[in-house]
Protein backbone atom coordinates (compact mmCIF):
# COMPACT_ATOMS: atom_id res chain seq x y z
CA UNK A 1 0.00 0.00 0.00
CA UNK A 2 2.88 2.43 0.74
CA UNK A 3 5.02 1.04 -2.03
CA UNK A 4 5.18 3.53 -5.37
CA UNK A 5 5.12 1.31 -8.52
CA UNK A 6 6.40 2.40 -11.61
CA UNK A 7 4.26 1.89 -14.84
CA UNK A 8 4.56 2.78 -18.32
CA UNK A 9 1.58 4.43 -20.11
CA UNK A 10 0.05 2.44 -22.79
CA UNK A 11 -2.90 4.50 -24.00
CA UNK A 12 -5.06 7.46 -21.97
CA UNK A 13 -8.49 6.47 -22.44
CA UNK A 14 -10.49 8.58 -25.31
CA UNK A 15 -13.96 8.60 -23.29
CA UNK A 16 -12.68 8.89 -19.71
CA UNK A 17 -9.33 11.30 -19.82
CA UNK A 18 -8.90 11.01 -16.62
CA UNK A 19 -7.51 7.60 -16.71
CA UNK A 20 -5.16 5.35 -18.44
CA UNK A 21 -4.15 1.75 -18.99
CA UNK A 22 -0.61 1.13 -17.57
CA UNK A 23 2.22 -1.48 -17.91
CA UNK A 24 3.45 -2.66 -14.91
CA UNK A 25 5.70 -5.29 -14.54
CA UNK A 26 3.29 -7.15 -17.34
CA UNK A 27 0.28 -6.54 -15.62
CA UNK A 28 -2.03 -4.16 -17.90
CA UNK A 29 -4.59 -2.30 -15.51
CA UNK A 30 -6.05 0.95 -16.14
CA UNK A 31 -5.25 3.61 -13.46
CA UNK A 32 -6.42 7.23 -12.44
CA UNK A 33 -3.97 9.55 -14.21
CA UNK A 34 -5.66 12.46 -12.56
CA UNK A 35 -3.02 14.05 -10.06
CA UNK A 36 -0.32 14.41 -12.67
CA UNK A 37 -3.00 16.12 -15.66
CA UNK A 38 -1.11 19.12 -15.99
CA UNK A 39 2.44 17.26 -16.66
CA UNK A 40 0.70 16.17 -19.26
CA UNK A 41 0.50 12.53 -19.99
CA UNK A 42 1.09 10.98 -23.26
CA UNK A 43 2.01 7.12 -23.98
CA UNK A 44 5.40 6.01 -23.44
CA UNK A 45 5.60 7.96 -20.29
CA UNK A 46 6.76 6.49 -16.25
CA UNK A 47 4.54 7.06 -13.75
CA UNK A 48 4.68 6.23 -9.87
CA UNK A 49 1.59 4.65 -8.63
CA UNK A 50 0.04 4.36 -5.66
CA UNK A 51 -3.36 2.47 -4.54
CA UNK A 52 -4.46 3.28 -8.54
CA UNK A 53 -3.34 6.55 -8.61
CA UNK A 54 -0.55 8.24 -10.79
CA UNK A 55 1.38 10.31 -8.44
CA UNK A 56 4.38 11.71 -10.23
CA UNK A 57 5.85 11.20 -13.83
CA UNK A 58 9.40 9.79 -13.59
CA UNK A 59 11.77 9.17 -16.38
CA UNK A 60 12.56 6.01 -18.10
CA UNK A 61 15.86 5.89 -16.18
CA UNK A 62 14.57 5.92 -12.63
CA UNK A 63 11.29 3.86 -13.57
CA UNK A 64 14.30 0.78 -14.72
CA UNK A 65 16.12 1.20 -11.38
CA UNK A 66 12.85 1.31 -8.80
CA UNK A 67 11.44 -1.55 -10.11
CA UNK A 68 15.07 -3.78 -10.02
CA UNK A 69 14.80 -1.80 -6.33
CA UNK A 70 11.43 -3.54 -6.14
CA UNK A 71 12.44 -6.99 -7.49
CA UNK A 72 14.87 -7.25 -5.03
CA UNK A 73 12.68 -6.65 -2.17
CA UNK A 74 10.87 -9.33 -2.76
CA UNK A 75 7.34 -10.25 -0.79
CA UNK A 76 6.23 -6.49 -0.25
CA UNK A 77 6.45 -6.35 -4.15
CA UNK A 78 4.86 -9.45 -4.90
CA UNK A 79 1.95 -8.83 -2.80
CA UNK A 80 1.42 -5.08 -4.07
CA UNK A 81 1.07 -6.49 -7.53
CA UNK A 82 -0.57 -9.29 -6.91
CA UNK A 83 -2.91 -6.67 -5.37
CA UNK A 84 -3.08 -4.60 -8.48
CA UNK A 85 -4.05 -7.90 -10.27
CA UNK A 86 -7.10 -7.99 -8.62
CA UNK A 87 -7.49 -4.72 -9.37
CA UNK A 88 -10.83 -3.10 -11.88
CA UNK A 89 -11.55 -0.34 -11.39
CA UNK A 90 -13.46 0.42 -15.14
CA UNK B 1 33.02 -6.12 8.91
CA UNK B 2 31.04 -8.44 7.51
CA UNK B 3 28.43 -7.55 4.73
CA UNK B 4 25.21 -9.33 4.52
CA UNK B 5 22.88 -9.52 1.99
CA UNK B 6 24.78 -7.87 -1.22
CA UNK B 7 23.38 -5.77 -3.21
CA UNK B 8 24.17 -4.07 -6.67
CA UNK B 9 25.73 -1.44 -5.56
CA UNK B 10 27.62 -2.65 -2.46
CA UNK B 11 30.78 -1.87 -3.88
CA UNK B 12 29.45 2.04 -3.99
CA UNK B 13 27.99 1.60 -0.52
CA UNK B 14 31.53 0.80 0.78
CA UNK B 15 32.58 3.45 -0.60
CA UNK B 16 29.49 6.01 0.67
CA UNK B 17 30.13 4.34 4.24
CA UNK B 18 33.71 5.45 4.36
CA UNK B 19 33.31 8.93 3.48
CA UNK B 20 30.73 8.91 6.20
CA UNK B 21 32.75 7.34 8.50
CA UNK B 22 35.45 9.98 7.72
CA UNK B 23 32.95 12.30 8.64
CA UNK B 24 32.18 10.93 12.93
CA UNK B 25 33.76 12.93 14.86
CA UNK B 26 35.87 10.63 17.66
CA UNK B 27 33.93 10.05 20.89
CA UNK B 28 30.14 11.91 19.74
CA UNK B 29 27.17 9.73 18.77
CA UNK B 30 24.77 10.31 16.10
CA UNK B 31 21.47 9.44 16.19
CA UNK B 32 18.98 9.77 13.15
CA UNK B 33 15.65 8.69 12.65
CA UNK B 34 14.21 7.36 9.55
CA UNK B 35 10.35 8.80 9.72
CA UNK B 36 9.31 6.52 6.84
CA UNK B 37 7.94 2.32 6.97
CA UNK B 38 9.98 2.27 3.36
CA UNK B 39 13.34 3.18 4.61
CA UNK B 40 12.61 0.80 7.55
CA UNK B 41 12.34 -2.08 5.26
CA UNK B 42 15.62 -1.26 3.21
CA UNK B 43 17.54 -0.58 5.99
CA UNK B 44 16.70 -4.17 7.11
CA UNK B 45 16.70 -5.85 4.07
CA UNK B 46 19.89 -4.87 3.26
CA UNK B 47 21.98 -4.54 6.40
CA UNK B 48 22.33 -0.99 6.13
CA UNK B 49 23.96 -0.54 9.43
CA UNK B 50 26.31 -3.07 8.92
CA UNK B 51 27.65 -0.61 6.67
CA UNK B 52 27.44 2.43 9.02
CA UNK B 53 30.26 3.23 12.04
CA UNK B 54 29.35 2.14 15.11
CA UNK B 55 28.85 5.61 16.33
CA UNK B 56 25.45 6.15 14.02
CA UNK B 57 22.13 4.68 15.08
CA UNK B 58 19.58 4.41 13.03
CA UNK B 59 16.12 5.51 14.80
CA UNK B 60 12.78 3.76 13.22
CA UNK B 61 10.06 6.41 13.17
CA UNK B 62 6.02 6.18 13.23
CA UNK B 63 5.48 6.36 9.32
CA UNK B 64 4.07 3.92 8.86
CA UNK B 65 0.30 4.33 8.86
CA UNK B 66 -0.94 0.37 10.05
CA UNK B 67 1.58 0.79 12.60
CA UNK B 68 -0.21 3.85 14.29
CA UNK B 69 -4.05 2.40 13.95
CA UNK B 70 -5.19 2.67 17.59
CA UNK B 71 -6.69 -0.55 18.04
CA UNK B 72 -10.06 1.45 18.91
CA UNK B 73 -10.37 2.70 15.51
CA UNK B 74 -10.36 -1.14 14.34
CA UNK B 75 -13.12 -1.75 16.84
CA UNK B 76 -15.19 1.33 15.07
CA UNK B 77 -14.25 -0.44 11.65
CA UNK B 78 -15.78 -3.78 12.93
CA UNK B 79 -18.61 -2.23 14.06
CA UNK B 80 -19.67 -0.22 10.99
CA UNK B 81 -18.53 -3.76 9.27
CA UNK B 82 -21.69 -5.49 11.78
CA UNK B 83 -24.54 -3.07 10.38
CA UNK B 84 -27.39 -5.35 7.99
CA UNK B 85 -26.35 -3.67 4.72
CA UNK B 86 -22.71 -2.66 4.62
CA UNK B 87 -20.24 -4.41 2.84
CA UNK B 88 -16.46 -2.98 3.43
CA UNK B 89 -13.58 -2.39 2.08
CA UNK B 90 -9.51 -1.90 2.82
CA UNK B 91 -6.52 -1.93 1.75
CA UNK B 92 -4.48 -5.65 2.47
CA UNK B 93 -2.24 -4.78 5.28
CA UNK B 94 -5.14 -3.85 7.67
CA UNK B 95 -6.70 -7.32 7.19
CA UNK B 96 -4.65 -8.32 10.67
CA UNK B 97 -4.47 -5.55 12.50
CA UNK B 98 -5.65 -6.92 15.95
CA UNK B 99 -8.75 -5.18 17.45
CA UNK B 100 -9.76 -5.63 21.02
CA UNK B 101 -11.95 -8.11 19.94
CA UNK B 102 -9.78 -10.12 17.13
CA UNK B 103 -9.26 -8.83 13.60
CA UNK B 104 -10.91 -8.02 10.10
CA UNK B 105 -10.70 -11.88 9.25
CA UNK B 106 -11.94 -13.02 12.78
CA UNK B 107 -14.67 -10.73 12.44
CA UNK B 108 -15.61 -11.89 8.61
CA UNK B 109 -15.77 -15.67 10.34
CA UNK B 110 -18.45 -14.14 12.29
CA UNK B 111 -20.32 -12.92 9.16
CA UNK B 112 -19.24 -9.68 8.16
CA UNK B 113 -17.86 -8.75 4.62
CA UNK B 114 -14.64 -6.84 4.80
CA UNK B 115 -12.72 -7.32 1.38
CA UNK B 116 -9.34 -6.51 0.34
CA UNK B 117 -8.98 -3.93 -2.46
CA UNK B 118 -6.00 -2.48 -4.36
CA UNK B 119 -7.55 1.44 -4.62
CA UNK B 120 -10.36 3.31 -3.52
CA UNK B 121 -11.55 3.26 -6.95
CA UNK B 122 -11.67 -0.62 -6.58
CA UNK B 123 -14.38 0.00 -3.22
CA UNK B 124 -16.12 3.05 -5.80
CA UNK B 125 -16.53 0.01 -8.47
CA UNK B 126 -18.24 -2.44 -5.78
CA UNK B 127 -20.56 0.41 -4.58
CA UNK B 128 -21.85 1.09 -8.13
CA UNK B 129 -22.02 -3.18 -8.59
CA UNK B 130 -23.99 -3.82 -5.33
CA UNK B 131 -26.83 -0.74 -5.55
CA UNK B 132 -28.49 -2.78 -2.40
CA UNK B 133 -25.12 -2.99 -0.16
CA UNK B 134 -23.65 0.09 1.65
CA UNK B 135 -20.01 -0.37 0.20
CA UNK B 136 -17.62 1.78 3.21
CA UNK B 137 -14.25 1.78 2.37
CA UNK B 138 -11.87 2.40 5.46
CA UNK B 139 -8.88 4.66 4.20
CA UNK B 140 -6.02 5.15 6.18
CA UNK B 141 -2.42 6.09 5.01
CA UNK B 142 -0.27 9.31 5.19
CA UNK B 143 -0.28 11.97 2.38
CA UNK B 144 0.64 9.27 -0.20
CA UNK B 145 -2.72 7.82 -0.08
CA UNK B 146 -4.91 10.30 0.91
CA UNK B 147 -4.96 11.65 -2.69
CA UNK B 148 -6.49 8.75 -4.03
CA UNK B 149 -9.19 8.81 -1.20
CA UNK B 150 -9.97 12.56 -2.03
CA UNK B 151 -10.11 11.99 -5.77
CA UNK B 152 -12.53 8.98 -4.87
CA UNK B 153 -14.79 10.96 -3.28
CA UNK B 154 -14.74 13.69 -5.51
CA UNK B 155 -15.73 10.83 -8.62
CA UNK B 156 -18.87 9.36 -6.18
CA UNK B 157 -20.05 12.89 -6.20
CA UNK B 158 -19.86 13.27 -9.88
CA UNK B 159 -21.37 10.17 -10.73
CA UNK B 160 -24.27 10.66 -7.73
CA UNK B 161 -22.98 7.23 -6.28
CA UNK B 162 -24.78 7.73 -2.96
CA UNK B 163 -24.15 3.79 -1.37
CA UNK B 164 -21.02 4.60 -0.80
CA UNK B 165 -19.01 6.14 2.52
CA UNK B 166 -15.68 6.95 3.76
CA UNK B 167 -14.48 5.59 6.95
CA UNK B 168 -11.58 8.33 7.13
CA UNK B 169 -8.34 7.56 9.50
CA UNK B 170 -5.75 9.73 6.99
CA UNK B 171 -3.05 11.16 9.05
CA UNK B 172 -0.25 14.10 8.63
CA UNK B 173 3.49 13.32 8.97
CA UNK B 174 4.34 16.43 9.91
CA UNK B 175 2.85 16.76 13.60
CA UNK B 176 3.89 13.65 14.30
CA UNK B 177 7.58 14.40 13.32
CA UNK B 178 6.72 17.10 16.12
CA UNK B 179 5.37 15.37 18.46
CA UNK B 180 9.09 13.30 18.67
CA UNK B 181 10.82 16.59 18.44
CA UNK B 182 8.62 17.44 21.54
CA UNK B 183 9.49 14.50 23.30
CA UNK B 184 11.92 14.43 26.07
CA UNK B 185 12.31 10.55 25.48
CA UNK B 186 14.86 10.73 22.65
CA UNK B 187 17.83 12.99 21.57
CA UNK B 188 17.94 13.24 17.30
CA UNK B 189 20.75 14.61 15.30
CA UNK B 190 18.52 14.78 12.30
CA UNK B 191 15.81 12.86 10.15
CA UNK B 192 15.92 11.22 6.69
CA UNK B 193 12.68 12.42 5.02
CA UNK B 194 10.15 10.58 3.44
CA UNK B 195 10.50 9.91 -0.28
CA UNK B 196 6.58 9.23 -1.23
CA UNK B 197 5.08 11.69 0.95
CA UNK B 198 7.09 14.32 -0.54
CA UNK B 199 6.21 13.84 -3.69
CA UNK B 200 2.70 15.31 -2.69
CA UNK B 201 4.25 17.55 0.47
CA UNK B 202 7.02 19.13 -1.20
CA UNK B 203 10.02 19.81 0.73
CA UNK B 204 8.68 23.44 2.60
CA UNK B 205 6.83 21.60 5.34
CA UNK B 206 10.26 20.27 7.05
CA UNK B 207 11.63 24.15 7.49
CA UNK B 208 10.61 24.08 11.06
CA UNK B 209 12.46 20.93 11.88
CA UNK B 210 16.16 22.91 10.59
CA UNK B 211 14.87 26.39 11.41
CA UNK B 212 12.66 26.13 15.15
CA UNK B 213 14.44 22.67 16.14
CA UNK B 214 17.73 22.79 14.09
CA UNK B 215 18.51 19.70 13.28
CA UNK B 216 19.44 18.31 9.61
CA UNK B 217 16.29 16.60 7.02
CA UNK B 218 16.93 15.10 4.11
CA UNK B 219 14.37 13.37 2.16
CA UNK B 220 15.39 10.08 0.77
CA UNK B 221 14.73 7.36 -1.91
CA UNK B 222 14.26 4.19 -1.27
CA UNK B 223 16.91 2.41 -2.37
CA UNK B 224 20.09 1.35 -0.19
CA UNK B 225 22.27 4.27 -2.05
CA UNK B 226 19.39 6.38 -1.55
CA UNK B 227 19.95 6.07 2.13
CA UNK B 228 23.45 6.05 2.72
CA UNK B 229 23.85 9.04 0.41
CA UNK B 230 21.20 10.60 2.90
CA UNK B 231 23.27 9.61 5.90
CA UNK B 232 26.24 11.18 4.43
CA UNK B 233 24.37 14.84 3.48
CA UNK B 234 23.19 14.51 7.22
CA UNK B 235 26.59 14.19 8.74
CA UNK B 236 28.29 16.99 6.01
CA UNK B 237 25.74 19.17 7.52
CA UNK B 238 26.41 18.55 10.96
CA UNK B 239 30.28 18.86 10.48
CA UNK B 240 29.13 22.32 9.13
CA UNK B 241 27.10 23.26 11.75
CA UNK B 242 24.63 23.67 9.18
CA UNK B 243 20.68 22.46 9.71
CA UNK B 244 18.96 22.30 6.47
CA UNK B 245 16.42 20.60 4.67
CA UNK B 246 17.92 18.89 1.60
CA UNK B 247 16.41 16.83 -1.68
CA UNK B 248 18.34 13.48 -2.01
CA UNK B 249 15.40 12.20 -3.77
CA UNK B 250 14.77 15.18 -6.33
CA UNK B 251 14.20 12.84 -9.30
CA UNK B 252 10.92 11.98 -7.92
CA UNK B 253 10.55 14.57 -5.58
CA UNK B 254 9.78 18.19 -6.57
CA UNK B 255 10.33 21.06 -3.94
CA UNK B 256 6.99 22.28 -4.26
CA UNK B 257 5.23 18.71 -3.72
CA UNK B 258 2.03 17.76 -6.12
CA UNK B 259 -0.20 20.76 -6.31
CA UNK B 260 -3.02 19.22 -7.48
CA UNK B 261 -3.19 16.51 -4.74
CA UNK B 262 -2.62 18.85 -1.92
CA UNK B 263 -5.95 20.79 -4.02
CA UNK B 264 -8.02 17.82 -3.78
CA UNK B 265 -7.33 17.18 -0.22
CA UNK B 266 -8.09 20.14 0.90
CA UNK B 267 -11.24 20.36 -1.28
CA UNK B 268 -12.68 17.16 0.45
CA UNK B 269 -10.87 16.90 3.60
CA UNK B 270 -10.23 19.30 6.59
CA UNK B 271 -7.81 18.26 9.99
CA UNK B 272 -9.73 17.03 13.29
CA UNK B 273 -9.21 18.61 15.98
CA UNK B 274 -6.73 15.60 17.48
CA UNK B 275 -6.07 12.05 16.94
CA UNK B 276 -4.73 9.66 18.53
CA UNK B 277 -1.66 7.45 17.31
CA UNK B 278 -0.58 4.19 18.77
CA UNK B 279 1.94 4.89 20.32
CA UNK B 280 2.20 8.28 20.38
CA UNK B 281 -0.70 9.37 22.18
CA UNK B 282 -3.53 12.13 21.01
CA UNK B 283 -1.54 14.86 18.50
CA UNK B 284 -3.24 17.68 17.66
CA UNK B 285 -4.03 18.38 14.40
CA UNK B 286 -2.99 15.03 12.95
CA UNK B 287 -5.39 13.64 11.24
CA UNK B 288 -8.35 14.24 8.25
CA UNK B 289 -12.06 14.08 8.44
CA UNK B 290 -14.26 14.74 5.42
CA UNK B 291 -15.62 18.28 4.41
CA UNK B 292 -18.94 19.26 5.50
CA UNK B 293 -19.36 19.43 1.87
CA UNK B 294 -19.29 16.33 1.54
CA UNK B 295 -20.88 15.09 4.39
CA UNK B 296 -22.66 12.04 2.97
CA UNK B 297 -19.84 10.65 2.14
CA UNK B 298 -18.48 10.28 5.86
CA UNK B 299 -18.95 6.76 7.37
CA UNK B 300 -18.70 7.99 10.69
CA UNK B 301 -21.86 10.23 10.58
CA UNK B 302 -23.61 7.64 8.62
CA UNK B 303 -23.25 5.17 11.22
CA UNK B 304 -22.87 4.93 14.91
CA UNK B 305 -19.35 3.96 15.82
CA UNK B 306 -18.65 3.18 19.66
CA UNK B 307 -15.64 5.94 19.29
CA UNK B 308 -13.89 3.84 22.27
CA UNK B 309 -10.48 4.51 23.31
CA UNK B 310 -8.78 0.85 23.43
CA UNK B 311 -5.08 0.60 25.92
CA UNK B 312 -2.98 -1.47 24.01
CA UNK B 313 -2.10 -4.98 25.11
CA UNK B 314 -0.02 -5.35 28.42
CA UNK B 315 3.27 -6.77 26.45
CA UNK B 316 2.76 -4.56 23.63
CA UNK B 317 5.80 -2.47 23.39
CA UNK B 318 4.98 -0.84 19.95
CA UNK B 319 4.66 2.59 21.20
CA UNK B 320 8.40 2.50 22.35
CA UNK B 321 9.24 0.98 19.08
CA UNK B 322 7.24 3.81 17.14
CA UNK B 323 9.01 6.53 19.13
CA UNK B 324 12.23 4.70 18.38
CA UNK B 325 12.90 4.51 21.82
CA UNK B 326 13.23 0.70 22.28
CA UNK B 327 14.28 -1.56 19.11
CA UNK B 328 12.21 -4.45 17.60
CA UNK B 329 14.07 -7.20 19.38
CA UNK B 330 14.01 -5.14 23.26
CA UNK B 331 10.52 -5.90 23.11
CA UNK B 332 9.52 -8.87 25.26
CA UNK B 333 7.19 -10.51 22.84
CA UNK B 334 9.14 -10.18 19.57
CA UNK B 335 9.45 -13.26 17.96
CA UNK B 336 7.79 -15.37 20.79
CA UNK B 337 4.16 -14.18 21.17
CA UNK B 338 4.00 -11.56 18.45
CA UNK B 339 5.10 -12.72 15.02
CA UNK B 340 3.67 -11.72 11.78
CA UNK B 341 1.51 -14.84 11.40
CA UNK B 342 0.44 -13.71 14.96
CA UNK B 343 0.98 -9.87 15.47
CA UNK B 344 -0.26 -8.75 19.15
CA UNK B 345 0.87 -5.08 17.87
CA UNK B 346 0.55 -3.47 14.95
CA UNK B 347 4.44 -3.25 13.93
CA UNK B 348 4.57 -6.52 13.43
CA UNK B 349 1.44 -6.53 10.13
CA UNK B 350 2.51 -4.29 7.76
CA UNK B 351 6.00 -4.96 5.96
CA UNK B 352 6.69 -1.88 6.42
CA UNK B 353 6.42 -1.95 10.28
CA UNK B 354 9.70 -2.27 12.19
CA UNK B 355 9.35 -5.23 13.93
CA UNK B 356 8.12 -7.28 10.57
CA UNK B 357 10.68 -5.92 9.36
CA UNK B 358 13.32 -7.10 11.38
CA UNK B 359 12.11 -10.15 11.88
CA UNK B 360 11.79 -10.90 8.06
CA UNK B 361 15.13 -9.44 7.63
CA UNK B 362 16.99 -8.42 10.42
CA UNK B 363 18.55 -12.35 11.66
CA UNK B 364 22.14 -11.04 10.83
CA UNK B 365 22.22 -7.14 12.01
CA UNK B 366 24.54 -5.12 13.26
CA UNK B 367 23.97 -6.44 17.19
CA UNK B 368 23.63 -9.93 15.96
CA UNK B 369 26.76 -9.99 14.19
CA UNK B 370 28.50 -8.39 17.36
CA UNK B 371 27.57 -11.05 19.25
CA UNK B 372 28.55 -13.44 16.98
CA UNK B 373 32.39 -12.14 16.56
CA UNK B 374 32.57 -11.37 20.56
CA UNK B 375 31.53 -15.61 21.04
S1 LIG C 1 7.14 -7.29 18.94
FE1 LIG C 1 4.93 -7.09 18.62
S2 LIG C 1 4.11 -6.22 20.49
FE2 LIG C 1 6.34 -5.93 20.55
S3 LIG C 1 6.63 -3.88 19.71
FE3 LIG C 1 6.78 -5.29 17.99
S4 LIG C 1 4.70 -5.45 17.14
FE4 LIG C 1 4.54 -4.48 19.16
Amino acid sequence: MCLGIPGEVIEILSDRPDLARVDVSGVTRAINIGLVADTGIAPGDWVLIHVGFALSKIDETEAKAAMDFLESIGKAYDDEIAALRESHIL
Amino acid sequence: MRFVDEFRDAEKARALASKIAGLCEPGREYKFMEVCGGHTHTIYKHGLEDYLPEAITLVHGPGCPVCVIPMGRIDDAISIARQPEVLMTSFGDMMRVPGSDGNFFDSNAEGTTIRMVYSPLDSLKIARQNPDRDVVFMAIGFETTTPSTAMTILRAAADGIDNFSIFCNHITIIPAIKAILDSPDLRLDGFIGPGHVSTVIGCHPYEFIAGRYGKPIVVAGFEPLDILQAIYQLMLQLKENRSEVENQYSRVVPWEGNPTALRVINETMQLRPYFEWRGLGFISHSALRIRDEYARFDAELKYHIPGVRVADPKACQCGEVLKGVLKPWECKVFGTACTPETPIGTCMVSPEGACAAYYNFGRFTRTRVREASTR
